[in-house]
C-alpha cells in the first residue's frame, strides 16, 4: 500500500525538499553572506517538473487522496512554469528591497506544493488542505513588505477575506459528507450519480457554499471584493504570481470537483456558474477601464479573465475543458511577465505601478516597452499572441455548447478591454516622460531572462499552439 | 439508553460538588472585608495599572511556536494509539512529519526566537563581533 502508491507524492517532493533547503540555508547563512536561494528553488521546481513529465500517463495514485493524472500534470507543469518565471523575476527585486531572501523563497516554494497538491486532490479534505497551505504562505507573501502600510493592508484584508471563504468551503465539505458519507471526488461522483438526489435540497447546499469557496479563491464577481486591494498591496511580483498561481490551482481542483463529482448536477450549477461568468467578465472588464493605477487595473483584468475560464467550465464540453487548461497555461506566461516589468521597473521607494509612471517608457527603456506591449496585446487577446488563441478555444467551445450569450458577452468585453490595455501602450510610446518623475531602474540578468523567455513562449504558442493544445486535450482526456 | 444514567449521576455529582464547597464556603466563612480585599485581583498581586498595554512580540512568537508544536504533539497521540496497525509506512510517514518540523525548529533556534531577554543577544551579538 505505501511503496506502491508513493509515485504521485514525488513532484510535490522535490519543492518541499527545495523549501526545507531554503529555510535550512537562511537559518545557516550568516549575517551578510550572499546565497543563491533562489537557485535551490529552480533545482526544486525542475525536479517537480521532470518527475510530472515522467509520470505522464501513468495515471499513479498515492495513498488514495492524490492522483497524479494528466490533467493534474498539465497543471503542475504550468505551476513550475510560474514557480521558476517567479523566482526569476524575484532576485532583482529581492535584492533591491532588501527582502528577507530565504522566507520568501521558502514562502514561495510551500505555496507551489500547496496548489500542486491541489491539482492532485482526489479528496474534499486534501482540497481544504492544499487550499490552507497555499493560501497562508500568500498571505504572508502579501505583506512580506512590512514597513509599507499598504501592503500590511493589503495582507490582512486578504487573510480576513481567505478565513471567510475557506469557512465556507469547509462548511460545504462536511454538507457533502452528511450526504454522501464520503469526502472522496470519485466516491462523492459514483454516489451522486447512482443515487437520485435530485429532490434533496441539502445537496444544493452543499454545492452553493463549495461554489462560494472556490469563486473567492478565483476571484469571481461578486466575490471578488478582496483581488484589487490584494494586488495593488503586495509587491508587483508577489500579486503576478497570485493572479497566476493562485488561479491556476484553485481552477483545477474547481473543475475536477464541479466537473467530475458534481457532474450530475450540472443541470443545477451550470446556470449559477452562467450569471457568475457573465457578471465577471462584465464587473472585470468595465471597472478595469476607471483604473490609473496598473496594479489595480492588471488585477480587474484578472478577474476579467477568470470570467472568461469560467466560461470554460460553464460549456463544459472536450472543447472547453482543453480550453481552460490551455487558458490557464497562456494566462500565466502573459500576466507573470507584465506584474514582472512592472516589478522591475520599481525601486524600493516607489512601486512603479501608476499609469503615468508609463509615460515615454519608450525613450528609457525601449526594449521593455516593447515587451510590456506584447503582453499587453496578449491580455487583450489580439493576434498572434497566445491571449488569442486561448479565447478562441474558450469562446468556440461556449458556442459549441451552444452558449450564445456567453460568447456575445466574452467577445464584447474583450473588445473593451483592449481600450485599457491600449491606453498603456499609448502611454509608453506617444506620452512624453514627466520630468520630474524618477527614472525606473535598469533591468538586468536573470529578470531579463525571464522576461525573453515568456515573450518567445507567448508568440511562439500564438503561432504555433497545436502541440500544447493536444496535449491539454490529452490530459483531460483521461478523466472527465 | 444504557449508560446514560451513568452519565447523568457524573453530571449531577459534578455540579453538586462545585455547588456543595462554593456554597459551604459562603455560609461557613469568616467575612473581614477590607479595601484591598475586595479590589479585583490576579495571582496576589494589586493591580498597578491598565491591562491593556503594548506587549514584547517575544510573547507572540513563544505563542505561534507553542501552537506549532503543541498540534505536532497532537498529531503523535493519534499515531502512538493506532501504532500497531499503521507499521512500518505509519511510522515513515511520522518521521516524515517529524523531520519537517525540525527544520522549523533549526530555524526558529537560529533566529533567536528562543534567546530570551536582551542578555543572550547581546552575548550573541558579541560572538559575532568576535568571529567577524
Amino acid at each position: 500500500m505505501f511503496n506502491s502508491s508513493f509515485d504521485a507524492v514525488v513532484p510535490m517532493l522535490c519543492v518541499v525538499l527545495a523549501a526545507l533547503a531554503s529555510m535550512g540555508a537562511e537559518a545557516f547563512r550568516a549575517k551578510d553572506e550572499e546565497m543563491p536561494i533562489g537557485g535551490l528553488g529552480i533545482v526544486g521546481l525542475a525536479g517537480a517538473g521532470i518527475s510530472s513529465g515522467l509520470l505522464w500517463n501513468r495515471n499513479a495514485a498515492s495513498f488514495g487522496v492524490l492522483v497524479a493524472d494528466n490533467f493534474a500534470l498539465f497543471v503542475t507543469l504550468t505551476l513550475v512554469i510560474v514557480g521558476i518565471l517567479t523566482i526569476m523575476f524575484s532576485s532583482q527585486v529581492l535584492r533591491r528591497d532588501q527582502l528577507p531572501k530565504g522566507e520568501y523563497y521558502a514562502l514561495l516554494l510551500f505555496s507551489l506544493v500547496g496548489m500542486i497538491m491541489m491539482a492532485m486532490a482526489n479528496d474534499l479534505l486534501i482540497v481544504f488542505i492544499a487550499l490552507e497551505t497555499l493560501s497562508l504562505s500568500v498571505y504572508v507573501l502579501t505583506g512580506i513588505r512590512r514597513d509599507d502600510p499598504k501592503a500590511t493592508e493589503a495582507a490582512f484584508k486578504y487573510f480576513l477575506l481567505g478565513a471567510f471563504s475557506s469557512a465556507f468551503f469547509l462548511y460545504g465539505i462536511a454538507f457533502t459528507y452528511g450526504l454522501t458519507g464520503t469526502t472522496r471526488l470519485d466516491q462523492v461522483g459514483a454516489y451522486l450519480a447512482a443515487q437520485s438526489m435530485s429532490d434533496n435540497p441539502l445537496i444544493l447546499v452543499a454545492l452553493g457554499l463549495l461554489l462560494v469557496g472556490f469563486a473567492f479563491k478565483i476571484s469571481a464577481v461578486p466575490f471578488h471584493m478582496w483581488t484589487p486591494d490584494a494586488y495593488e498591496g503586495a509587491p508587483a511580483i508577489v500579486s503576478g504570481f497570485m493572479s497566476t498561481g493562485v488561479k491556476a490551482a484553485a481552477f483545477a481542483a474547481f473543475a475536477r470537483v464541479f466537473l467530475s463529482s458534481f457532474e450530475p448536477f450540472s443541470a443545477d450549477w451550470a446556470p449559477i456558474v452562467w450569471i457568475l461568468a457573465a457578471l465577471t467578465m462584465i464587473l472585470g472588464t468595465v471597472v478595469g477601464v476607471a483604473q490609473s493605477n496598473l496594479k489595480r487595473m492588471l488585477a480587474y483584468s484578472s478577474i476579467a479573465h477568470g470570467g472568461y475560464l469560467l466560461v470554460g467550465l460553464v460549456a463544459a464540453n472536450q472543447v472547453g475543458k482543453a480550453a481552460i487548461l490551455f487558458y490557464l497555461l497562456a494566462y500565466a506566461v502573459t500576466n507573470l511577465a507584465a506584474f514582472g516589468v512592472i516589478a522591475l521597473l520599481s525601486s524600493r521607494e516607489k512601486e512603479t505601478d501608476e499609469l503615468r509612471d508609463f509615460a515615454g517608457l519608450w525613450h528609457t527603456h525601449p526594449a521593455l516597452a516593447a515587451l510590456m506591449t506584447v503582453c499587453l496585446l496578449s491580455l487583450g487577446g489580439l493576434p498572434p499572441t497566445v491571449g488569442f488563441i486561448g479565447k478562441w478555444y474558450i469562446f468556440s467551445a461556449a458556442v459549441s455548447a451552444g452558449y450564445y450569450g456567453l460568447a456575445v458577452i466574452g467577445v464584447l468585453t474583450s473588445v473593451i478591454s483592449v481600450f485599457f490595455y491600449l491606453r498603456v501602450v499609448v502611454m509608453m510610446y506617444m506620452a512624453d516622460r514627466d520630468a520630474s518623475a524618477p527614472v525606473p531602474s535598469q533591468v538586468t540578468g536573470l529578470g531579463m531572462v525571464a522576461l525573453a523567455a515568456s515573450i518567445v513562449a507567448i508568440i511562439y504558442l500564438g503561432i504555433l499552439p497545436t502541440p500544447v493544445l493536444d496535449l491539454a486535450a490529452e490530459s483531460i482526456a483521461t478523466i472527465f | 439508553m444504557d449508560g446514560w444514567p451513568g452519565v447523568v449521576i457524573m453530571i449531577a455529582l459534578g455540579v453538586g460538588f462545585a455547588a456543595v464547597m462554593i456554597g459551604l464556603s459562603v455560609l461557613l466563612g469568616p467575612k473581614n472585608p477590607t479595601p484591598e480585599k475586595l479590589a479585583p485581583y490576579e495571582c496576589g498581586m494589586p493591580a498597578v495599572g491598565d491591562a491593556r498595554e503594548r506587549h514584547s512580540v517575544k510573547f507572540y512568537l513563544v505563542a505561534m511556536i507553542f501552537l506549532l508544536f503543541d498540534i505536532e504533539i497532537a498529531f503523535l497521540y493519534p499515531w502512538a494509539v493506532a501504532l500497531r496497525d499503521l507499521g512500518w509506512p505509519g511510522f515513515v510517514q511520522v518521521v516524515t512529519f517529524f523531520l519537517i518540523l525540525a527544520v522549523g525548529y533549526v530555524y526558529v533556534w537560529r533566529k533567536g526566537v528562543l534567546d530570551w531577554g536582551p542578555v543572550a543577544r547581546a552575548t550573541r551579538a558579541a560572538a559575532r563581533r568576535e568571529a567577524a
